[in-house]
């Protein structure tokens, strides 16, 4: 008896769930596509789930009511996945090389700048996770001063894009403000074309009040570069306060020379260099994704990343997805006593 | 007990994402054949306009001298199937990581973990010679961080560091292998400095392999005393703070005494996915390879795997694939 009930109870409940199933698609067809169609040759007009989840438009944001729906449990269940990753530590510093944008787009028969695209909507949705799960600092690889060496045309189109999300955010400084994001651009930006420039240092100067989460995008970067630079800096520093002395002492008599002479050996320290590093607004990274399954520090974050995990997936950029961020950080978490205990004695 | 594994390394033979071994472009061009002048100007030709060639002077390899200029002849290099001699790297770095998780795997005490450890050196010292393409190994013996460890082990080291040189030198000068210490060995107790200067002069002649061994040797150290010893320049005079560049910061760095100071490929050994502050500036294109074994059991299958896995990578140095 009580099976024949189990058996009666399960076949209302999936009737149920079906009727609202079809009850969705035919709200779907009616409203947002005009009758449902098997085959049309307006692509578009065919149902699939995938448009159906997705949203008829993803570039004019129509978002559908399944994807208000799954939107809302898929939020739920990350953050619920969040908190428990929070019981344990949780980085404070991610960097990310976005490498594989031209392959995906290869691999997936797109246009040839289309895969730069992909990989800015990955990079916005991982943005968002890290701001759930409480990652203070994002690092990304956006341009490296080697990869002015592709084709004009290739740069070009890069400086574009850059150009144009950065005005894009500078238009939605409203949700940038409510969300705490504070903007940098690291590198030596004098490499860069002057309209993308002003632009870049518009957006620094807009965020520069926002103290919730710091995104450093890195544009016309190699770690060399940034050693080199602040070694510059320092020495100029230096130069700088000893020709002062030296301008002070011809008053003063000419005493303190050989002191000067002593102290040469600490004429300039770990704390100097630091001191001047374009990334000396940020501590330390905790972890660096490399995506696409390289395994190379390509000339980025050499010195910030000398005791940080490495994460290579193989995934390329535009499929980074939650996963990889999950499993880093469980990775992160497992390693964490040991480098703390380091970081200590040192 | 188990414990969270990541296995990254790349396997070869399965992975169908990586086009086969595309033409390397690499900065340094070392032509395998005697340059003679019309090789001379065909390699200036053929090359990129940022290529720089580097003459393969005095190669003598085991003692025999290749029959025109000096480079090792055909049979001489017995390089294992599978491997392309066109993209070996010309200098590995290892980390030797996992010596006393080996030992305590296998219940014996931390110092039969080393001393298992020095023989895996051994080994991988010998099929470098053997194969012969391999100029540069580094190894990282002992990192600033370690003087942290029980201080029973780290006189362990310091005599089994010392015991090693003056055992293995005359098997360097037999081998024609050259040794170099990087690192700062002011802190080193004193014999042990001794021996070190003495190794490297009685071997700084040999132009076979280059063995540089970093004891008490950080990275970041490294690149600032390469800053101060420029800044000391700039303060004399002879340089301006305008004109400090990567080239001078190089000319100053410990492993300038190398033919080549950048690594092509780094292996770290038990499986932990980091650096650890070694060789930072020279690590800016080396290709990193882990792999989950430790450091004693490391031998010839290991080192092929990383090898395999090297000349499957395709490294464009930022610039598009052609």
């Amino acid at each position: 008896m009580a099976v024949t009930e189990a058996k009666y109870l399960i076949f209302l409940v999936v009737s149920i769930i079906r009727s609202a199933e079809a009850a969705l698609v035919e709200m779907w067809t009616v409203y947002y596509r005009q009758g449902l169609a098997i085959i049309s040759d307006y692509k578009e007009r065919i149902f699939s789930w995938y448009r159906f989840v997705m949203g008829p438009d993803t570039e004019n944001n129509g978002d559908s009511v399944a994807s208000k729906l799954f939107g809302t449990l898929n939020g739920f269940m990350r953050k619920f996945l969040f908190r428990i990753l929070s019981v344990g530590p949780v980085p404070n510093h991610l960097a990310f090389i976005l490498d594989g944008n031209r392959r995906y787009a290869k691999k997936w028969k797109l246009q040839e700048g289309t895969g730069h695209k992909c990989g800015f909507w990955a990079l916005m949705s991982i943005l968002k996770y890290c701001n759930e799960l409480g990652v203070k600092y994002v690092t990304i690889y956006a341009f490296s001063i080697d990869n002015f060496k592709r084709r004009p045309n290739e740069v070009q189109y890069v400086m574009d894009l850059m150009h144009e999300k950065i005005e894009g955010l500078l238009k939605e400084e409203s949700i940038m403000n409510q969300y705490g994001v504070r903007v940098y651009f690291i590198g030596n930006l004098k490499l860069l074309p002057e309209r993308v420039r002003v632009v870049a240092e518009k957006a620094m100067k807009a965020t520069e009040n926002n103290k919730n989460t710091v995104l450093l995008i890195c544009v016309a970067y190699t770690s060399t570069d940034e050693i080199v630079h602040a070694a510059q800096e320092s020495c100029q520093h230096e130069w700088d306060e000893i020709q002062a002395m030296k301008a002070s002492e011809s008053n003063d008599g000419g005493e303190i020379i050989s002191n000067e002479n002593q102290e040469e050996h600490r004429f300039i320290n770990l704390v100097d260099l630091e001191k001047y590093f374009y990334m000396g607004v940020a501590p330390d990274v905790d972890i660096l994704f490399r995506t696409s399954g390289e395994t190379r520090l390509s000339n980025f974050l050499l010195w910030q990343t000398s005791t940080c995990l490495l994460y290579s997936p193989r995934a390329l950029f535009p499929e980074l997805g939650l996963r990889h961020l999950v499993w880093s950080v469980l990775n992160f978490q497992r390693v964490y006593p040991y480098l703390e205990r380091r970081r200590k004695q040192v | 007990m188990p414990s969270l594994q990541l296995s990254l390394s790349i396997s070869p033979l399965t992975d169908p994402t990586l086009s086969p071994q595309p033409k390397p472009q690499s900065l340094l061009l070392v032509p395998h054949t005697p340059l003679r002048p019309k090789h001379l100007l065909c390699c200036l030709f053929a090359t990129a306009k940022n290529a720089i060639i580097v003459e393969d002077q005095n190669a003598v390899v085991n003692g025999r001298v290749g029959a025109d200029t000096g480079v090792p002849a055909e049979e001489d290099l017995l390089l294992p199937a599978g491997l392309q001699k066109e993209f070996m790297p010309k200098h590995v770095a290892v980390i030797m990581d996992g010596n006393r998780r080996w030992a305590r795997m296998r219940g014996l005490p931390v110092v039969l973990g080393y001393e298992a450890g020095i023989r895996a050196l051994r080994r991988v010292m010998g099929l470098c010679c053997k194969w012969g393409i391999i100029r540069v190994l580094t190894v990282f013996a002992f990192s600033s961080d370690n003087w942290f460890r029980p201080k029973v082990e780290v006189d362990f080291l310091m005599r089994l560091f010392g015991r090693g040189l003056k055992d293995e030198l005359e098997n360097f000068v037999r081998k024609n292998i050259r040794i170099s210490v990087i690192g700062d060995s002011s802190k080193l107790p004193k014999p042990l400095q001794e021996l070190i200067m003495a190794a490297t002069e009685t071997t700084k002649n040999n132009s076979g392999l280059h063995l540089i061994v970093a004891v008490n040797y950080s990275g970041q150290r490294d690149i600032v005393q390469a800053c101060q010893s420029i800044a000391l320049k700039a303060k004399d005079g002879l340089i301006e703070p305008e004109d400090i560049n990567e080239f001078l910061i190089e000319q100053e760095l410990d492993t300038r005494c190398a033919a080549f100071p950048h690594p092509d490929l780094l292996i770290r050994t038990s499986g932990e996915l980091r650096v650890s502050n070694f060789l930072l500036w020279q690590l800016a294109y080396t290709e990193l390879f882990f792999t989950q074994s430790h450091w004693p059991e490391f031998g010839e299958s290991e080192f092929l795997e990383a090898l395999h896995s090297f000349q499957q990578r395709q490294r464009r140095y930022g610039g598009k694939n052609t």
